[in-house]
């Protein structure tokens, strides 16, 4: 990679004083809110599609298009900004309310103006109490100011920002689920349609965009939609946070153009630098779990909203790269993610709420070294189950419970099997009927035996 | 595996308790009412002020809330069984929570939580005898970059080592933020005694 690339979310990090609205503002901050006060909704939606902003909390949905479904005689919209952030090893949108919280508020006034939005509530998961108490500092600076409140800088455009804080639930990061928990109850996501734009929150018109698609808008407003598309790929436009965690020489979340080579973002002096302690690669979770896994000879894999799916995975969903060296148990990441996907299901769909357990018991019974070979098998068969047909399910869980881990069990087969072929002889048996003989025959397929 | 969270063990609520929500809290939770189109929807940052004011929600608390907002005490239950973050049983004054998510976990994470297990004298999902502490996991806390985390209360703590811990928990203020707070989803303790239990 030749030129570093200058940042454009990340421009206020590490500046002194980053949060204050003052520093913001002698950054230039919210002159793209003036800018769009004059050019109206109509013709911010028409920047921002052709921008071709396409959505960053993992479904890359194009935020024009999106807005483009309210209905034209609406009185009340809401905009609900997904800051759950819950899709494991994934922290830009921390990240973005931590060092630059105005940035966030400007987003969504923008977003706000072109959608008409009366009040915008941010969902911001409970474990985020600094950003909680940092963003709710800048929501105060900015009422002061007449950002936020009625008739913002003297326009007759009016919004409410409301912060309403989650309490511990992957599936509320779902659209639906958070519009679910907003409204007081169970994060239980809703069979669509109708989708949230005709009957969302309080089944009013409703637009859900997460923390870094809004942070986009200030910047493709003040400089226009042409120099967004300018960085990145064609179809993939713009900036995007890239958090890289793991067995890497230097963790953190870097801003770059999207299209990056996996490969790149692990190994480069501006990025993660490499690998600690002279390991090498053995495989990578390139978008968070739901995505799926790439194996060490898949990192020229390119991160942008397309090139995933020929690697097998479902998308580029929250690029969050976890990287892991070669003396990493894949057992053990097996373990963590099925319990992980049984533990946030939320239960309304069989396929789902089954699936993932049934995922669980058999890693745990590889992990143990009590692995049967039909096991591999079987984890196949559960993932073809669960969600490798669109619409099965209520929300995209099962889907993504799925792909984690049928990337997984296909990827890393060989060394499973050979995991299993270590293994004492008859431990498997032993093992699963002394936990649970009738479970043990029933998964196996075969007639119970009398006992003797 | 939300709906396996509901807790049939719970005693019945005796028919003379006295009261648990005072006005203040009450009054606290009707305040939110009007940031939403529904008084139902208040139902969160109601659950998260009793919780952060009584220290759990227990099934008396639950129906005071039901009350409060207007509402059946099922649809209060419901929501409280949803979610991890609330609890119908006493926990300690500190909550410690271990990163059990994949980047902590390749980090050194589990041998974090042994040390906490080690140096509390108590096993997961456990509080120690003083009360002062109770040892939770979660999945992904979302700090990756400094893993392995654990979060005590509302503070971070990164790059832990099982080393550390000793330090972590000899430090008084070690589930204090160092950021301008915001009391809005605080507890309400009118004869607030120093060193309240916070949020955790």
């Amino acid at each position: 990679m030749g030129e570093p690339f200058e940042p454009v979310l990340l421009r206020n990090a590490g500046v002194a004083d980053s949060r204050s609205i003052h520093t913001y503002r002698a950054r230039g901050g919210y002159k793209a809110l003036r800018k769009a006060l004059e050019m109206g909704p109509e013709a911010i939606i028409a920047e921002v599609r052709e921008a071709n902003l396409r959505g960053r909390g993992g479904a890359g949905f194009p935020a024009g298009v999106k807005w483009g479904f309210l209905p034209p005689d609406r009185k009340v919209t809401y905009l609900c900004v997904n800051a759950d952030e819950a899709e494991p090893c994934t922290f830009n949108n921390r990240v973005l309310i931590e060092q630059d919280p105005h940035q966030l508020i400007e987003g969504m006034l923008i977003a706000g103006l072109a959608t008409r939005t009366t009040t915008a509530y941010v969902y911001l998961r409970v474990e985020y109490h600094e950003p909680f108490h940092i963003l709710q500092k800048a929501v105060d600076e900015a009422y002061a100011a007449g950002l936020l409140g009625r008739n913002i800088l003297g326009s007759d455009f009016s919004m409410e920002c409301i912060i309403h804080r989650g309490a511990g639930a992957y599936v509320c990061g779902e659209e639906t689920g958070l519009i679910e928990s907003i409204e007081g109850k169970r994060g239980w996501p809703r069979i669509k349609p109708p989708f949230p734009a005709i009957s969302g929150l309080f089944g009013k018109p409703t637009v859900v965009n997460n923390v870094e698609t809004l942070c986009c808008l200030p910047h493709i407003i003040e400089r226009g939609a042409e120099w967004f598309g300018s960085i990145g790929t064609p179809g993939s436009a713009g900036p995007k946070l890239y958090c890289v965690s793991g067995h890497v020489k230097r963790p953190g979340c870097y801003e770059a153009p999207l299209g990056l080579a996996v490969r790149e973002l692990i190994e480069d002096e501006q990025f993660a630098q490499g690998m600690r302690d002279g390991r090498r690669i053995k495989a990578v979770n390139p978008g968070g779990f739901s995505v799926g896994w790439l194996t060490a000879d898949e990192l020229d894999m390119k991160m942008d909203f397309d090139d995933p799916r020929d690697y097998g995975l479902l998308g580029l969903g929250t690029a969050a790269i976890v990287v892991m060296d070669d003396q990493t148990d894949m057992r053990e990441v097996l373990l963590n993610v099925t319990r992980f996907f049984a533990h946030e299901s939320c239960g309304q769909c069989t396929q789902c709420r089954e699936g993932t357990e049934w995922m669980y018991k058999v890693a745990s019974r590889l992990a143990a070294g009590a692995g049967r070979s039909e096991d591999l098998d079987l984890l196949a068969e559960i993932t073809q189950t669960m969600g490798m047909m669109p619409g099965l399910s209520i929300c995209g869980l099962s889907d993504g419970a799925a792909y984690a881990v049928r990337s997984i069990a296909t990827k890393f087969r060989a060394e499973f099997k050979e995991h299993i072929r270590r293994q004492t002889p008859g431990r498997a048996e032993q093992v699963m009927r002394q936990t649970n003989p009738a479970l043990y025959d029933r998964a196996m397929g075969r007639q119970t035996q009398s006992a003797g | 595996m939300a709906w396996k969270t509901i807790d049939r063990t719970q005693s019945a609520i005796p028919p003379d308790a006295a009261p648990l929500l005072s006005d203040a809290v009450k009054q606290k939770i009707r305040s939110f009412v009007e940031r939403y189109e529904t008084a139902r929807a208040a139902m969160l940052p109601a659950l998260h002020v009793v919780q952060d004011t009584l220290g759990h929600l227990s099934p008396q608390a639950q129906k005071e809330i039901a009350e409060v907002l207007g509402l059946h005490p099922s649809e209060v239950f419901d929501a409280v069984g949803f979610y991890s973050h609330f609890w119908t049983k006493p926990r300690g004054r500190k909550v410690i929570v271990v990163c059990r998510s994949l980047s902590c976990s390749l980090l050194g994470g589990e041998q974090v939580l042994e040390a906490f297990k080690e140096h509390l004298g108590i096993d997961e999902h456990q509080t120690t005898a003083d009360g002062e502490y109770s040892l939770m996991t979660e999945e992904c806390l979302g700090q990756c970059e400094d893993a392995p985390c654990v979060l005590i209360g509302e503070k971070k703590h990164c790059h832990v080592r099982p080393e550390d811990v000793p330090r972590i928990l000899a430090d008084p203020n070690n589930d204090k933020v160092d950021v301008a707070r915001s009391d809005l989803y605080d507890g309400v303790t009118p004869d607030a005694q120093p060193g309240g239990a916070r949020e955790g």
